[in-house]
Protein backbone atom coordinates (compact mmCIF):
# COMPACT_ATOMS: atom_id res chain seq x y z
CA UNK A 1 0.00 0.00 0.00
CA UNK A 2 1.01 3.56 -0.58
CA UNK A 3 -0.11 6.51 0.40
CA UNK A 4 0.47 10.38 -1.89
CA UNK A 5 -0.52 13.69 -1.10
CA UNK A 6 0.95 16.81 -2.20
CA UNK A 7 1.48 20.04 -0.02
CA UNK A 8 3.35 23.40 -1.14
CA UNK A 9 4.19 22.01 -4.48
CA UNK A 10 5.95 18.41 -3.02
CA UNK A 11 4.99 15.52 -4.16
CA UNK A 12 5.38 12.69 -1.56
CA UNK A 13 4.76 9.05 -1.68
CA UNK A 14 5.05 7.01 1.80
CA UNK A 15 5.55 3.46 1.43
CA UNK A 16 3.07 2.34 4.28
CA UNK A 17 4.47 -1.35 5.00
CA UNK A 18 8.10 -0.61 4.84
CA UNK A 19 7.79 2.82 6.07
CA UNK A 20 9.83 4.79 3.47
CA UNK A 21 9.11 7.79 2.33
CA UNK A 22 9.78 9.48 -1.08
CA UNK A 23 9.47 13.07 -2.72
CA UNK A 24 8.72 12.29 -6.67
CA UNK A 25 8.23 14.46 -9.10
CA UNK A 26 4.65 15.45 -10.43
CA UNK A 27 5.26 12.87 -13.95
CA UNK A 28 5.85 10.42 -11.44
CA UNK A 29 3.47 10.98 -8.83
CA UNK A 30 0.78 11.12 -11.59
CA UNK A 31 2.22 7.39 -13.09
CA UNK A 32 1.40 6.47 -9.23
CA UNK A 33 -2.35 7.46 -9.86
CA UNK A 34 -2.31 3.69 -12.20
CA UNK A 35 -0.22 1.78 -9.79
CA UNK A 36 -1.71 0.13 -6.77
CA UNK A 37 0.66 -2.97 -6.57
CA UNK A 38 4.35 -3.92 -8.07
CA UNK A 39 2.62 -5.62 -10.72
CA UNK A 40 0.95 -2.69 -12.17
CA UNK A 41 4.81 -1.33 -12.93
CA UNK A 42 5.10 -3.73 -15.70
CA UNK A 43 2.42 -2.66 -17.34
CA UNK A 44 4.71 0.03 -19.72
CA UNK A 45 2.17 0.51 -22.60
CA UNK A 46 -0.50 1.89 -20.25
CA UNK A 47 1.46 4.41 -18.49
CA UNK A 48 2.56 5.33 -22.44
CA UNK A 49 -0.82 5.77 -23.76
CA UNK A 50 -1.78 7.64 -20.74
CA UNK A 51 1.22 10.15 -20.43
CA UNK A 52 2.67 9.57 -23.69
CA UNK A 53 0.90 12.93 -24.92
CA UNK A 54 2.14 15.11 -21.99
CA UNK A 55 5.52 13.77 -21.40
CA UNK A 56 8.50 12.38 -23.35
CA UNK A 57 8.45 8.51 -23.45
CA UNK A 58 11.98 8.21 -22.10
CA UNK A 59 11.45 9.95 -18.82
CA UNK A 60 8.20 7.60 -18.59
CA UNK A 61 10.14 4.84 -19.15
CA UNK A 62 12.96 6.10 -16.61
CA UNK A 63 10.35 6.85 -14.11
CA UNK A 64 8.55 3.43 -14.36
CA UNK A 65 12.55 2.15 -14.03
CA UNK A 66 13.54 3.66 -10.90
CA UNK A 67 10.30 3.05 -9.45
CA UNK A 68 10.30 -0.75 -10.00
CA UNK A 69 13.99 -0.29 -8.31
CA UNK A 70 12.40 1.24 -5.63
CA UNK A 71 10.02 -1.39 -5.27
CA UNK A 72 12.74 -4.04 -5.95
CA UNK A 73 14.49 -2.55 -2.37
CA UNK A 74 11.43 -2.76 -0.70
CA UNK A 75 10.84 0.69 -0.43
CA UNK A 76 7.21 0.42 -2.64
CA UNK A 77 4.51 -1.62 -2.48
CA UNK A 78 6.22 -3.63 0.51
CA UNK A 79 3.99 -6.04 1.49
CA UNK A 80 1.84 -6.14 5.22
CA UNK A 81 4.00 -8.62 7.32
CA UNK A 82 2.71 -7.34 10.56
CA UNK A 83 -0.97 -9.22 11.37
CA UNK A 84 1.06 -11.76 13.65
CA UNK A 85 2.29 -9.30 15.70
CA UNK A 86 -0.59 -7.86 17.17
CA UNK A 87 -1.06 -7.43 20.59
CA UNK A 88 -2.72 -9.19 23.93
CA UNK A 89 0.69 -10.91 24.70
CA UNK A 90 2.14 -8.40 27.14
CA UNK A 91 1.15 -10.86 30.10
CA UNK A 92 -0.60 -8.72 32.19
CA UNK A 93 1.66 -5.94 32.67
CA UNK A 94 0.68 -2.63 33.68
CA UNK A 95 3.43 -0.28 33.12
CA UNK A 96 1.48 3.35 33.56
CA UNK A 97 -0.98 5.14 35.98
CA UNK A 98 -3.13 8.08 35.35
CA UNK A 99 -3.63 8.97 38.86
CA UNK A 100 -6.96 10.93 39.43
CA UNK A 101 -5.28 13.08 42.80
CA UNK A 102 -8.72 15.31 42.90
CA UNK A 103 -11.59 14.85 41.96
CA UNK A 104 -12.12 18.75 41.76
CA UNK A 105 -10.68 21.84 40.24
CA UNK A 106 -10.39 25.42 40.40
CA UNK A 107 -11.62 26.45 37.55
CA UNK A 108 -14.68 26.07 35.34
CA UNK A 109 -13.49 25.73 31.76
CA UNK A 110 -16.67 24.52 30.03
CA UNK A 111 -15.10 22.02 27.26
CA UNK A 112 -13.62 19.75 30.38
CA UNK A 113 -14.56 16.21 29.94
CA UNK A 114 -14.00 15.89 33.59
CA UNK A 115 -17.43 17.42 34.05
CA UNK A 116 -15.39 20.09 35.67
CA UNK A 117 -13.78 18.00 38.01
CA UNK A 118 -15.90 15.55 38.59
CA UNK A 119 -15.97 12.88 36.20
CA UNK A 120 -20.38 12.61 36.95
CA UNK A 121 -19.98 11.77 39.89
CA UNK A 122 -18.83 12.98 43.34
CA UNK A 123 -15.49 15.68 43.70
CA UNK A 124 -13.23 13.85 45.89
CA UNK A 125 -9.34 14.01 47.01
CA UNK A 126 -6.76 10.99 46.65
CA UNK A 127 -6.13 9.96 49.98
CA UNK A 128 -1.71 9.13 50.48
CA UNK A 129 -3.22 5.68 51.05
CA UNK A 130 -4.88 4.94 48.19
CA UNK A 131 -1.80 6.58 46.30
CA UNK A 132 0.85 4.32 48.46
CA UNK A 133 -1.56 1.54 47.21
CA UNK A 134 -1.48 2.49 43.52
CA UNK A 135 2.42 2.65 43.54
CA UNK A 136 2.28 -1.04 45.03
CA UNK A 137 0.15 -1.80 42.51
CA UNK A 138 2.08 -0.66 39.61
CA UNK A 139 5.07 -1.93 40.82
CA UNK A 140 3.78 -5.58 41.45
CA UNK A 141 2.07 -5.64 37.96
CA UNK A 142 5.17 -4.19 35.84
CA UNK A 143 6.51 -7.18 36.41
CA UNK A 144 10.04 -7.08 34.43
CA UNK A 145 9.23 -3.39 33.24
CA UNK A 146 12.05 -1.11 34.01
CA UNK A 147 10.34 2.58 33.04
CA UNK A 148 7.32 3.05 34.89
CA UNK A 149 5.08 6.33 34.00
CA UNK A 150 2.78 8.19 36.98
CA UNK A 151 0.77 10.53 35.43
CA UNK A 152 -0.42 12.89 38.36
CA UNK A 153 -4.15 14.38 36.79
CA UNK A 154 -7.69 15.28 38.14
CA UNK A 155 -9.46 17.41 37.95
CA UNK A 156 -6.77 19.16 39.29
CA UNK A 157 -3.73 17.52 40.94
CA UNK A 158 -2.51 20.56 42.45
CA UNK A 159 -5.59 20.84 44.85
CA UNK A 160 -4.69 17.93 46.68
CA UNK A 161 -0.89 19.11 46.44
CA UNK A 162 0.27 17.55 49.49
CA UNK A 163 -1.08 13.48 48.62
CA UNK A 164 1.36 14.29 45.50
CA UNK A 165 4.43 14.59 47.83
CA UNK A 166 3.83 11.76 49.64
CA UNK A 167 2.97 9.66 46.45
CA UNK A 168 6.42 10.52 45.51
CA UNK A 169 8.15 10.07 48.39
CA UNK A 170 6.85 6.69 48.93
CA UNK A 171 7.54 5.93 45.14
CA UNK A 172 10.86 7.02 45.17
CA UNK A 173 11.44 4.51 48.14
CA UNK A 174 10.00 1.90 46.89
CA UNK A 175 11.63 2.23 43.01
CA UNK A 176 14.99 1.50 44.33
CA UNK A 177 13.66 -1.84 46.16
CA UNK A 178 12.76 -2.69 42.96
CA UNK A 179 14.97 -1.24 40.33
CA UNK A 180 12.65 0.65 38.63
CA UNK A 181 12.83 4.25 37.40
CA UNK A 182 9.25 5.69 37.54
CA UNK A 183 8.62 8.90 35.15
CA UNK A 184 6.22 11.62 37.07
CA UNK A 185 4.28 13.66 35.25
CA UNK A 186 2.20 16.66 36.35
CA UNK A 187 -0.56 17.75 34.22
CA UNK A 188 -2.07 21.62 35.94
CA UNK A 189 -3.92 24.55 34.81
CA UNK A 190 -1.48 26.47 36.64
CA UNK A 191 -4.05 28.70 38.89
CA UNK A 192 -1.73 26.93 41.96
CA UNK A 193 1.54 27.62 40.57
CA UNK A 194 4.10 29.09 42.59
CA UNK A 195 7.96 29.24 43.19
CA UNK A 196 7.59 26.68 45.89
CA UNK A 197 5.65 24.45 43.45
CA UNK A 198 7.86 25.09 40.88
CA UNK A 199 10.69 24.10 42.96
CA UNK A 200 9.30 20.74 43.79
CA UNK A 201 7.88 19.85 40.13
CA UNK A 202 11.05 20.79 38.41
CA UNK A 203 12.99 18.62 40.93
CA UNK A 204 10.43 15.56 40.83
CA UNK A 205 8.44 15.88 37.63
CA UNK A 206 10.06 14.62 34.30
CA UNK A 207 7.58 15.98 32.23
CA UNK A 208 4.65 18.77 33.00
CA UNK A 209 1.66 19.59 31.13
CA UNK A 210 0.50 23.04 31.20
CA UNK A 211 -2.92 23.78 30.31
CA UNK A 212 -4.17 26.70 28.37
CA UNK A 213 -5.62 27.20 24.88
CA UNK A 214 -3.49 30.42 23.50
CA UNK A 215 -5.05 33.70 22.82
CA UNK A 216 -6.57 35.45 25.77
CA UNK A 217 -9.69 36.15 24.33
CA UNK A 218 -10.00 32.13 23.20
CA UNK A 219 -8.66 31.10 27.17
CA UNK A 220 -10.81 33.03 28.79
CA UNK A 221 -13.84 31.82 26.91
CA UNK A 222 -13.73 28.18 27.68
CA UNK A 223 -11.42 28.24 30.52
CA UNK A 224 -13.17 30.35 32.87
CA UNK A 225 -12.51 30.91 36.88
CA UNK A 226 -15.50 29.65 39.84
CA UNK A 227 -16.25 33.34 39.95
CA UNK A 228 -16.64 33.04 35.80
CA UNK A 229 -13.54 35.29 35.10
CA UNK A 230 -10.70 34.53 32.78
CA UNK A 231 -7.90 32.46 33.35
CA UNK A 232 -5.01 33.60 31.43
CA UNK A 233 -3.48 36.68 33.02
CA UNK A 234 -3.48 34.55 35.97
CA UNK A 235 -1.41 31.98 34.60
CA UNK A 236 0.43 32.29 31.59
CA UNK A 237 3.27 34.44 33.72
CA UNK A 238 3.74 31.50 35.77
CA UNK A 239 3.87 29.11 32.97
CA UNK A 240 6.29 31.07 30.96
CA UNK A 241 8.38 31.06 34.34
CA UNK A 242 8.13 26.94 34.57
CA UNK A 243 8.90 26.99 30.65
CA UNK A 244 12.11 28.85 31.26
CA UNK A 245 13.15 27.11 34.47
CA UNK A 246 13.35 24.12 33.06
CA UNK A 247 15.02 24.88 30.18
CA UNK A 248 12.28 25.11 27.45
CA UNK A 249 12.15 21.17 27.79
CA UNK A 250 10.26 18.42 29.08
CA UNK A 251 6.94 19.92 29.43
CA UNK A 252 4.72 21.24 27.15
CA UNK A 253 1.88 23.59 26.72
CA UNK A 254 -1.07 21.80 26.18
CA UNK A 255 -4.34 23.26 24.60
CA UNK A 256 -7.84 22.55 22.84
CA UNK A 257 -9.14 23.48 20.00
CA UNK A 258 -12.91 24.03 19.58
CA UNK A 259 -15.90 25.12 16.79
CA UNK A 260 -15.36 28.35 18.55
CA UNK A 261 -11.48 28.76 17.49
CA UNK A 262 -10.89 27.34 13.92
CA UNK A 263 -8.60 29.41 13.49
CA UNK A 264 -6.61 27.37 16.00
CA UNK A 265 -3.20 27.49 14.28
CA UNK A 266 -3.39 31.71 15.94
CA UNK A 267 -3.20 29.97 19.20
CA UNK A 268 -0.53 27.98 18.38
CA UNK A 269 1.49 30.74 17.05
CA UNK A 270 0.62 33.48 20.11
CA UNK A 271 1.96 30.50 22.57
CA UNK A 272 5.40 30.13 20.29
CA UNK A 273 5.23 34.17 20.37
CA UNK A 274 4.63 34.20 24.38
CA UNK A 275 8.27 31.72 24.65
CA UNK A 276 7.08 28.35 23.76
CA UNK A 277 8.59 25.67 22.59
CA UNK A 278 6.87 22.85 23.10
CA UNK A 279 3.47 22.99 22.32
CA UNK A 280 0.38 20.43 21.66
CA UNK A 281 -3.07 22.03 20.57
CA UNK A 282 -5.80 19.22 20.36
CA UNK A 283 -9.21 19.27 18.92
CA UNK A 284 -11.91 19.00 21.51
CA UNK A 285 -13.63 16.02 22.86
CA UNK A 286 -16.81 17.02 23.37
CA UNK A 287 -20.72 15.51 23.68
CA UNK A 288 -22.75 15.14 20.31
CA UNK A 289 -24.51 18.28 20.05
CA UNK A 290 -22.66 20.83 22.31
CA UNK A 291 -22.18 24.06 20.52
CA UNK A 292 -18.23 23.98 20.43
CA UNK A 293 -17.84 20.20 19.35
CA UNK A 294 -16.21 20.08 15.94
CA UNK A 295 -18.67 18.97 12.89
CA UNK A 296 -17.10 17.46 9.66
CA UNK A 297 -18.18 20.60 7.96
CA UNK A 298 -15.15 22.19 9.71
CA UNK A 299 -12.53 20.04 8.36
CA UNK A 300 -11.69 21.80 5.27
CA UNK A 301 -10.43 24.81 7.76
CA UNK A 302 -8.77 22.84 10.35
CA UNK A 303 -6.59 21.18 7.50
CA UNK A 304 -6.00 24.34 6.10
CA UNK A 305 -5.34 25.69 9.76
CA UNK A 306 -2.71 22.75 10.05
CA UNK A 307 -1.26 23.49 6.70
CA UNK A 308 -0.62 27.37 7.77
CA UNK A 309 0.95 25.78 11.32
CA UNK A 310 3.27 23.45 9.49
CA UNK A 311 4.42 26.59 6.88
CA UNK A 312 4.67 28.63 9.94
CA UNK A 313 6.98 26.00 11.95
CA UNK A 314 9.56 26.05 8.86
CA UNK A 315 9.39 29.47 8.29
CA UNK A 316 10.35 29.85 12.06
CA UNK A 317 12.73 27.25 12.40
CA UNK A 318 14.67 29.18 9.24
CA UNK A 319 14.79 32.27 11.74
CA UNK A 320 16.30 30.40 14.73
CA UNK A 321 13.11 30.95 16.53
CA UNK A 322 11.55 27.30 16.00
CA UNK A 323 9.25 25.33 18.14
CA UNK A 324 8.62 21.40 18.48
CA UNK A 325 4.03 20.91 18.35
CA UNK A 326 3.60 17.48 19.45
CA UNK A 327 1.47 16.10 16.78
CA UNK A 328 4.08 17.10 13.79
CA UNK A 329 6.54 15.30 15.96
CA UNK A 330 7.56 12.33 14.29
CA UNK A 331 10.47 10.49 14.23
CA UNK A 332 11.56 9.31 10.79
CA UNK A 333 14.84 7.87 11.22
CA UNK A 334 13.50 5.12 13.62
CA UNK A 335 10.78 5.53 16.33
CA UNK A 336 8.66 3.46 17.76
CA UNK A 337 8.91 -0.85 16.71
CA UNK A 338 5.93 -2.43 15.16
CA UNK A 339 3.85 -3.54 17.87
CA UNK A 340 3.87 -0.11 19.77
CA UNK A 341 2.84 1.03 16.67
CA UNK A 342 -0.19 -1.88 16.01
CA UNK A 343 -1.54 -1.75 19.15
CA UNK A 344 -1.86 1.92 20.14
CA UNK A 345 -1.89 4.12 23.23
CA UNK A 346 -2.12 0.85 26.03
CA UNK A 347 -5.32 1.63 27.81
CA UNK A 348 -7.13 -0.60 29.24
CA UNK A 349 -3.75 -2.62 28.82
CA UNK A 350 -0.84 -1.34 30.30
CA UNK A 351 -2.18 1.78 30.98
CA UNK A 352 -5.05 2.33 33.77
CA UNK A 353 -6.28 5.49 35.56
CA UNK A 354 -7.01 5.40 39.13
CA UNK A 355 -9.82 7.44 40.63
CA UNK A 356 -9.09 9.59 44.18
CA UNK A 357 -11.31 5.78 45.50
CA UNK A 358 -8.64 3.95 44.00
CA UNK A 359 -10.91 2.30 41.50
CA UNK A 360 -9.32 1.09 38.35
CA UNK A 361 -10.52 2.47 34.40
CA UNK A 362 -9.09 1.61 31.37
CA UNK A 363 -8.06 5.22 31.01
CA UNK A 364 -8.70 8.74 32.35
CA UNK A 365 -11.21 9.48 29.36
CA UNK A 366 -13.77 6.62 30.92
CA UNK A 367 -13.27 7.45 34.11
CA UNK A 368 -17.23 8.10 35.44
CA UNK A 369 -18.44 5.14 33.07
CA UNK A 370 -18.54 2.26 36.16
CA UNK A 371 -19.28 -0.58 33.74
CA UNK A 372 -15.69 -0.34 32.64
CA UNK A 373 -14.21 -0.18 36.40
CA UNK A 374 -11.48 -2.70 36.16
CA UNK A 375 -10.97 -3.42 39.90
CA UNK A 376 -9.21 -1.51 42.48
CA UNK A 377 -5.71 -0.94 43.17
CA UNK A 378 -5.96 -2.79 47.03
CA UNK A 379 -7.54 -6.01 45.51
CA UNK A 380 -6.47 -5.97 42.08
CA UNK A 381 -7.86 -6.43 38.39
CA UNK A 382 -11.30 -8.15 39.14
CA UNK A 383 -12.90 -10.62 36.92
CA UNK A 384 -14.96 -7.88 35.31
CA UNK A 385 -11.72 -6.28 34.81
CA UNK A 386 -9.81 -9.13 32.76
CA UNK A 387 -12.79 -8.88 30.85
CA UNK A 388 -12.57 -5.55 29.70
CA UNK A 389 -8.69 -6.09 29.71
CA UNK A 390 -9.33 -8.72 26.78
CA UNK A 391 -11.34 -6.71 24.80
CA UNK A 392 -8.95 -4.12 25.28
CA UNK A 393 -5.82 -6.00 23.88
CA UNK A 394 -7.91 -7.55 21.23
CA UNK A 395 -7.53 -4.17 20.32
CA UNK A 396 -5.15 -3.84 17.79
CA UNK A 397 -5.26 -2.00 13.98
CA UNK A 398 -5.92 -5.37 12.64
CA UNK A 399 -9.01 -5.62 14.74
CA UNK A 400 -10.50 -2.41 13.83
CA UNK A 401 -12.24 -2.75 9.88
CA UNK A 402 -11.10 1.24 9.63
CA UNK A 403 -7.70 0.89 10.30
CA UNK A 404 -7.07 -2.27 8.63
CA UNK A 405 -7.08 -0.66 5.38
CA UNK A 406 -5.88 3.05 6.64
CA UNK A 407 -2.63 4.50 5.33
CA UNK A 408 -2.04 6.14 8.75
CA UNK A 409 -2.53 3.27 10.80
CA UNK A 410 1.38 3.01 11.69
CA UNK A 411 1.72 6.38 12.71
CA UNK A 412 -1.60 6.51 14.86
CA UNK A 413 -1.93 2.78 16.27
CA UNK A 414 -5.98 2.70 15.65
CA UNK A 415 -6.85 6.07 17.41
CA UNK A 416 -8.10 6.66 20.87
CA UNK A 417 -10.15 3.81 22.00
CA UNK A 418 -12.24 6.19 24.31
CA UNK A 419 -13.24 8.99 21.68
CA UNK A 420 -14.16 5.67 19.81
CA UNK A 421 -16.75 4.20 22.41
CA UNK A 422 -17.98 7.73 23.39
CA UNK A 423 -18.96 7.86 19.36
CA UNK A 424 -19.96 4.46 18.10
CA UNK A 425 -20.39 2.80 21.33
CA UNK A 426 -17.61 0.31 19.97
CA UNK A 427 -13.84 0.64 21.12
CA UNK A 428 -13.33 -0.96 17.98
CA UNK A 429 -14.92 1.44 15.82
CA UNK A 430 -12.75 4.75 15.59
CA UNK A 431 -13.94 8.49 15.32
CA UNK A 432 -14.19 9.00 11.81
CA UNK A 433 -13.80 13.08 12.48
CA UNK A 434 -10.76 12.13 14.47
CA UNK A 435 -9.03 9.74 11.66
CA UNK A 436 -9.30 12.76 9.74
CA UNK A 437 -7.29 15.45 11.69
CA UNK A 438 -4.69 12.24 12.20
CA UNK A 439 -4.02 11.78 8.68
CA UNK A 440 -3.45 15.60 8.04
CA UNK A 441 -1.22 15.94 11.21
CA UNK A 442 0.86 12.70 9.61
CA UNK A 443 0.88 14.76 6.24
CA UNK A 444 1.98 17.42 7.55
CA UNK A 445 4.39 15.80 10.09
CA UNK A 446 6.03 13.91 6.98
CA UNK A 447 5.67 17.50 4.76
CA UNK A 448 7.83 19.35 7.06
CA UNK A 449 10.31 16.32 7.55
CA UNK A 450 10.37 15.70 3.50
CA UNK A 451 11.56 19.91 3.54
CA UNK A 452 14.27 19.86 6.27
CA UNK A 453 15.59 16.43 4.85
CA UNK A 454 15.90 18.48 1.05
CA UNK A 455 17.17 21.89 2.83
CA UNK A 456 20.03 20.28 4.78
CA UNK B 1 17.83 8.56 -9.25
CA UNK B 2 16.54 11.52 -11.36
CA UNK B 3 12.40 11.26 -10.71
CA UNK B 4 12.40 9.86 -6.82
CA UNK B 5 14.53 11.26 -3.86
CA UNK B 6 13.46 8.70 -0.97
CA UNK B 7 14.35 10.77 2.11
CA UNK B 8 13.37 7.85 4.56
CA UNK B 9 14.31 4.52 3.52
CA UNK B 10 12.47 1.28 4.59
CA UNK B 11 12.59 0.41 8.26
CA UNK B 12 9.37 -1.33 9.93
CA UNK B 13 11.27 -4.73 8.45
CA UNK B 14 14.41 -3.98 10.51
CA UNK B 15 12.75 -2.94 13.70
CA UNK B 16 10.40 -5.75 13.88
CA UNK B 17 13.83 -7.33 14.99
CA UNK B 18 13.84 -5.46 17.95
CA UNK B 19 9.59 -4.81 18.15
CA UNK B 20 8.08 -5.42 21.77
CA UNK B 21 10.33 -4.70 24.61
CA UNK B 22 7.94 -2.66 26.27
CA UNK B 23 9.73 0.16 27.71
CA UNK B 24 8.97 3.00 25.79
CA UNK B 25 6.38 5.70 26.75
CA UNK B 26 2.75 5.22 27.23
CA UNK B 27 1.45 7.50 24.23
CA UNK B 28 -1.39 9.29 26.10
CA UNK B 29 0.90 10.20 29.37
CA UNK B 30 3.21 12.82 27.34
CA UNK B 31 0.50 15.66 26.02
CA UNK B 32 -2.27 14.77 24.28
CA UNK B 33 -4.68 12.45 26.83
CA UNK B 34 -7.16 13.07 24.19
CA UNK B 35 -5.78 11.72 21.38
CA UNK B 36 -3.66 8.78 20.27
CA UNK B 37 -0.38 9.24 18.49
CA UNK B 38 2.16 6.89 18.09
CA UNK B 39 4.42 7.58 15.23
CA UNK B 40 6.05 10.49 17.59
CA UNK B 41 7.18 8.25 20.61
CA UNK B 42 10.35 7.32 20.89
CA UNK B 43 12.03 4.00 21.25
CA UNK B 44 13.48 3.28 24.85
CA UNK B 45 16.14 0.90 23.18
CA UNK B 46 17.25 3.21 20.57
CA UNK B 47 16.99 5.96 22.89
CA UNK B 48 19.38 4.03 25.45
CA UNK B 49 21.43 1.63 23.33
CA UNK B 50 20.76 -1.11 25.07
CA UNK B 51 20.53 -4.50 24.16
CA UNK B 52 17.42 -5.58 22.71
CA UNK B 53 15.14 -7.73 24.99
CA UNK B 54 11.89 -9.11 23.49
CA UNK B 55 9.68 -9.79 26.41
CA UNK B 56 6.72 -10.43 24.94
CA UNK B 57 8.47 -13.68 23.09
Amino acid sequence: MIHKFSMNSMFIVMDINSGAIHTVDEMTYKLLEHAHSRADLDNTRMFLETYGGEYPEADILSAIEELKEAAGGGALFAPDIYEGYTGGKNGGIVKALCLHIAHDCNLRCKYCFAGKGAYNGERGLMSADVGRAAIDFLIERSKGRRQLEVDFFGGEPTVNFDTVKEIVSYARRREVEYEKNIRFTLTTNGVALDDSLMDYVNRHMRNVVLSADGRKSVNDRMRTTLGGGGSYDAIMPKFQKLADSRGQENYYIRGTYTRENLDFAEDVKHLADMGFRQISMEPVVAEKGADYALREEDLTELFRQYEILAEEMLKREQEGRGFNFFHFTVDLDGGPCVIKRLTGCGAGMEYLAVTPEGDLYPCHQFVGQRHFIMGNVFDGISDNGARIRKAFSACSVYAKPGCKSCWARYYCGGGCAAAAYFQSGDILSPYSLACELMRKRIECAVYINAVKVLTT
Amino acid sequence: MKHIHTIKPASFAKILQRAGCGECQTSCQSACKTSCTVGNQICENSRINKPVVNTRA
